[in-house]
């Protein structure tokens, strides 16, 4: 077991982890913030996407141990006063989610795009997306959702 | 999904690290995790230890070294990509490193890992051994230099020793008579490449030096020589000759033969545009 320390959210926790523990798990069955999912074996749905020190990464290929003194971001702490940050808001009005399980990933993907570049072009939103799959909505409206806040 | 129990350290060096491979059996290093951590979940591995050299700050750089660009072990995909130096001096590489995976997974990967993985399937590889790359390697002994031709042995086997980390990657900087290509063929824009060909071509007016590197077409990164001295006897169809000497793989991606098909058509494609001037 390995004494690690993460701000997550913006709150600090001080946990005992064994090294095998990824992170998502860390975040689901440590922390209880279940929104970041887990939708495949193979780092490629992108589900389970979170920001590390704001940058998007996929936490279930991060161990919870290379987290250590490092800031987390998941979908849980986009919102702030009770206001839904402007990418959830444009996902809902632009009715950009269906079942909602790649969701909090393409909300997150789509934080740290915006972060690295405010005004993408469609093509380059398109392009950032390439890690997170959806299988409900054809993403046309994930594209224009993002294209709303850009 | 879950790997297997391991110990965990953190280097806080080179040397360090260096040390804590020698301490004990089966310990493998961990730079960005990206090949390491799929293969730990999916078991197919079980070091004893892991050393986890991400968190020296040290390794990551993009510097110039002269007549050629010195990149860091440790620097993320996401950060060889944005380096100024490379996109003056050797645009091919940030270039290729734009087309591995996605975002999230060019925020954690590093250069060094995927050299020193070892995967035929790897844009860098391929790279490297186009541009006649070289890396440092620091052991038990001290540094040495490996060059790109002498690095990559087999499927996921290099010429690095248990106990060596590699420290530093070494590329040329083109000129404005060098041209240059990387055409990555792939199903779905976060795959890794069915068939990847890397061209640079030096010459004004006529060919003087050529290279032409392959992704994904045997048990390692390969150069398509035969294609290369075609080109460099100004014959007329080189590309024909791509896939003399390879191996390809049969995968869900594609048979051998469609990848030597497939390897022909690009290295044309390749060559047109890597033409000089
Ligand atoms: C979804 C997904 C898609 C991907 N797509 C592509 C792609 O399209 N093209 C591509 O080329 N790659 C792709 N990759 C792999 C990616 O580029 C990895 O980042 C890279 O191969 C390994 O780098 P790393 O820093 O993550 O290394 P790690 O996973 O930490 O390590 C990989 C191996 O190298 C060793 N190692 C690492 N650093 C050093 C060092 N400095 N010295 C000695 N040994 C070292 C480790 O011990 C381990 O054996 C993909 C990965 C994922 C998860
Ligand atoms: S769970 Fe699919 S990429 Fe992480
Ligand atoms: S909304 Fe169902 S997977 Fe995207």
């Amino acid at each position: 077991m390995r004494r690690v320390s993460l701000s997550v959210n913006g709150d600090q926790h001080e946990l005992e982890l064994e090294p095998r523990e990824l992170l998502v798990y860390v975040l689901r069955e440590r922390l209880g913030l279940t929104g970041a999912t887990v939708g495949c074996d193979t780092s490629s749905c992108g589900s389970c996407t979170v920001l590390l020190d704001g940058e998007s990464v996929k936490s279930c290929t991060v161990l919870g141990v290379q987290a250590d003194g490092h800031r987390i971001t998941t979908i849980e702490g986009l919102a702030e006063n009770g206001a839904l940050h402007p990418l959830q808001e444009s996902f809902r009005t632009h009715h950009a989610l269906q079942c909602g399980y790649c969701t909090p990933g393409m909300v997150m993907a789509a934080v740290s795009l915006l972060a690295e570049n405010p005004r993408p072009s469609e093509a380059e939103i398109r392009h950032a997306l390439e890690g997170n799959l959806c299988r409900c909505t054809g993403y046309q409206n994930i594209v224009r959702a993002i294209e709303a806040v850009a | 999904m879950i790997p297997a129990p391991f110990d965990y350290e953190v280097a806080e060096s080179v040397e360090h690290a260096v040390e804590l491979l020698g301490g004990r059996e089966d310990a493998k290093l961990l730079a960005g995790g990206h090949s390491l951590l799929p293969v730990l979940r999916l078991r197919f591995a079980r070091p004893a230890l892991l050393v986890d050299i991400g968190r020296i700050e040290a390794l990551s750089y993009v510097r110039d070294a002269g007549d050629r660009i010195a990149i860091g072990a440790l620097t993320r995909h996401h950060d060889v990509v944005g380096a100024a130096l490379l996109q003056e001096h050797c645009p091919l590489v940030p270039y290729a490193a734009g087309l591995i995976g996605d975002p999230q997974v060019r925020h954690r990967g590093t250069i060094g890992g995927s050299l020193a993985h070892g995967d035929p399937a790897g844009d860098l590889p391929a790279v490297l051994l186009a541009l006649d790359g070289e890396v440092d390697v620091v052991g038990p002994e001290g540094t040495r230099t490996i060059a790109a031709a002498e690095l990559f042995r087999g499927p996921f086997e290099t010429a690095l020793g248990p106990q060596e980390v590699m420290t530093e990657v070494r590329v040329p900087k083109l000129t404005g008579d060098h041209g240059w290509s990387y055409l990555k063929f792939r199903r779905r824009s976060m795959d890794w490449a069915t068939v990847g060909v890397v061209a640079v071509v030096k010459g004004n007016g006529s060919i003087e030096e050529a290279a032409v590197g392959l992704v994904s077409m045997g048990a390692t990164p390969l150069r398509a020589r035969a294609t290369e001295q075609a080109l460099l006897a100004g014959e007329s169809d080189p590309a024909a000759l791509a896939d003399d000497g390879t191996d390809p793989p049969s995968d869900t991606n594609g048979s051998a033969e469609y990848r030597r098909h497939l390897v022909r058509v690009l290295v044309r494609r390749a060559l047109e545009e890597a033409r000089p001037g």
